[in-house]
């Protein structure tokens, strides 16, 4: 995240590379780092997931609980998400609530789990007006080196996408898989020394000033975007970031979330 | 309102403007005493006031960069301003909108000609009406001009939405609330974009129109910033408005 400190020579040495063609750990601009992806891993959460990216780590667990609906929905479920930047992933995180950037990126999984209407949300109603399922996704950053953001999305739909809604333990007959109808998937570029990153780590974060978040829905709509950080961006540049996180996004998809 | 009811009569949107027209804008710059620049917007049904101070001492000491101005920038909306009362204080999404709002214009101010300082920027919608943040940043921008901030440019902001499948510019509540997607974009007059949110569902070609779209909106909200502010100064001109001269 931007609080980090970065000395001007390494902030040098990054850019000396970009003009080179190169990043610190050899990727090509447009490279992930190695992704994987573990479901099920907490059983005691309706759905689980665990996200590595490189050496960033997040785990996301949804719960499935029943409750009130909001007033001006009276007959759909709810979704609620939150993402806990918690001290022990990295010396920047703080104890307390969450900050702006704890905020943003838990609006922005919402963002694209909300807008690409993954969830069905007429079929999590119980009773109209009185009760529907209401569905959690909690987002736990256990190592930030960098890009936190793809890892959360990445794990929040995979956790939904195994999730089983328990309605034998609340007595509402048997459980069933919580359906999921689309497959949002978020890409983040950074521009720095006039070139387009994907996925970027915690130096290269640091060093550029702008990202831009886009996620893209599985035919290749774009349900969510963000440009994050003080600098500037071009059309021209967004136009191109666009086009490469449709590809990137529709390889991770085909990877590791293909049903 | 009903799913099907249309959102275009006759290619007309429901408050009779066309696809690509923005909602009446007013903007006066230098309206409060106190604040070292100040601004009041009104976009459609949006009115919107921001103060800037600073760039002046930072507190607490912590925050302070020893190369360059930090900014501030605090977006909040009035309990009275929404239809069902909002409860006072920073919510989440409030949270969220000034982050990316100062982010918005810190591209333009050249924050290292003060360094430990702060340049506060407080943005109050008195009356919503969709687009609240990018009137803010508008208003802001023109705030932080009558403040005297040095900035490389002036940013003006405006969303361009979706609604029947047809790109429209600027939103008006019910095109937002009901409608397929709604892009909120800033940029200086010389086409850097300095925000950009979306949310909905745009095609990448209708991603391409809609920010096209709202640059010509931008470009049109630029001309009446830059008005604003030639008509502050102009009027500092004039001795007539100062006393009575007696």
């Amino acid at each position: 995240m931007s609080n980090n400190v970065m000395s001007e020579i390494r902030k040098d040495y990054l850019y000396h590379l970009v003009m080179n063609n190169e990043r610190a750990d050899g990727r090509s601009f447009d490279q992930y780092r190695e992704i994987s992806l573990e479901t099920g891993v907490i059983k005691k959460a309706d759905g689980s997931a665990r996200v590595r990216l490189g050496n960033t780590q997040v785990l996301v667990g949804v719960k499935i609980q029943p409750g009130e609906p909001y007033s001006d929905s009276p007959d759909r479920g709810v979704i609620i998400t939150n993402a806990e930047l918690v001290p022990l992933a990295s010396p920047n995180f703080e104890p307390g609530p969450p900050n702006e950037h704890g905020i943003e990126l838990a609006r922005l999984v919402d963002r694209g789990v909300r807008e690409s209407k993954s969830i069905d949300l007429d079929a999590l109603c119980i009773t109209p007006g009185q009760k529907v399922w209401i569905l959690f996704i909690d987002i736990h950053i256990l190592d930030d080196c960098g890009n936190i953001m793809d890892a959360s999305s990445l794990g929040a739909i995979a956790a939904l996408m195994t999730a089983k809604v328990p309605a034998e333990q609340y007595g509402l007959g048997e459980d069933w898989p919580l359906p999921v109808r689309d497959i949002p998937v978020a890409t983040t570029v950074v521009e720095f020394g006039g070139v387009l990153m994907s996925d970027p780590d915690t130096d290269e974060e640091t060093a550029a000033d702008t990202k831009l978040t886009v996620i893209t829905t599985a035919d290749g709509s774009v349900c969510g975007m963000q440009k994050r950080g003080p600098g500037p961006l071009s059309m021209d540049n967004i136009y191109r970031i666009v086009d490469i996180s449709c590809e990137k996004a529709k390889e991770i998809r085909e990877k590791f979330l293909d049903v | 309102m009903d799913d099907k009811l249309s959102f275009f009569k006759d290619g007309i949107r429901l408050d009779g403007r066309r696809p690509g027209e923005l909602r009446p804008v007013k903007i006066e710059a230098g309206v409060l005493e106190r604040a070292d620049g100040s601004c009041y917007i009104e976009m459609g049904g949006n009115k919107v006031i921001a103060a800037v101070y600073g760039p002046r001492e930072v507190h607490p000491r912590h925050l302070q960069k020893v190369t360059r101005a930090i900014v501030r920038y605090r977006y909040n909306m009035a309990s009275f301003s929404v239809e069902e009362r909002k409860r006072p204080g920073p919510d989440r999404r409030s949270h969220e909108v000034s982050k990316v709002s100062r982010e918005a214009l810190e591209p333009v101010i050249l924050t290292h000609y003060f360094p430990r300082s702060v340049i506060d920027v407080f943005v109050e919608v008195l009356q919503a009406d969709a687009g609240t943040r990018t009137a803010g940043i508008n208003a802001a921008s023109v705030a932080l001009a009558d403040a005297g901030v040095p900035m490389k440019s002036l940013v003006s902001s405006c969303a361009a939405g979706k609604v029947d499948g047809q790109i429209i510019l600027d939103p008006m509540k019910d095109e937002d609330n009901f409608g397929e997607g709604d892009m909120p974009l800033a940029m200086t007059p010389d086409g850097e974009v300095t925000l950009l949110q979306a949310d909905g569902r745009f095609t990448v070609e209708e991603m391409r129109e809609a920010m096209e779209t709202a640059r010509k909106g931008c470009e049109q909200i630029y001309e009446i910033q830059k008005k604003a502010l030639i008509d502050r100064y102009s009027r500092l001109e004039d001795p007539k408005e100062e006393g009575s001269g007696v």
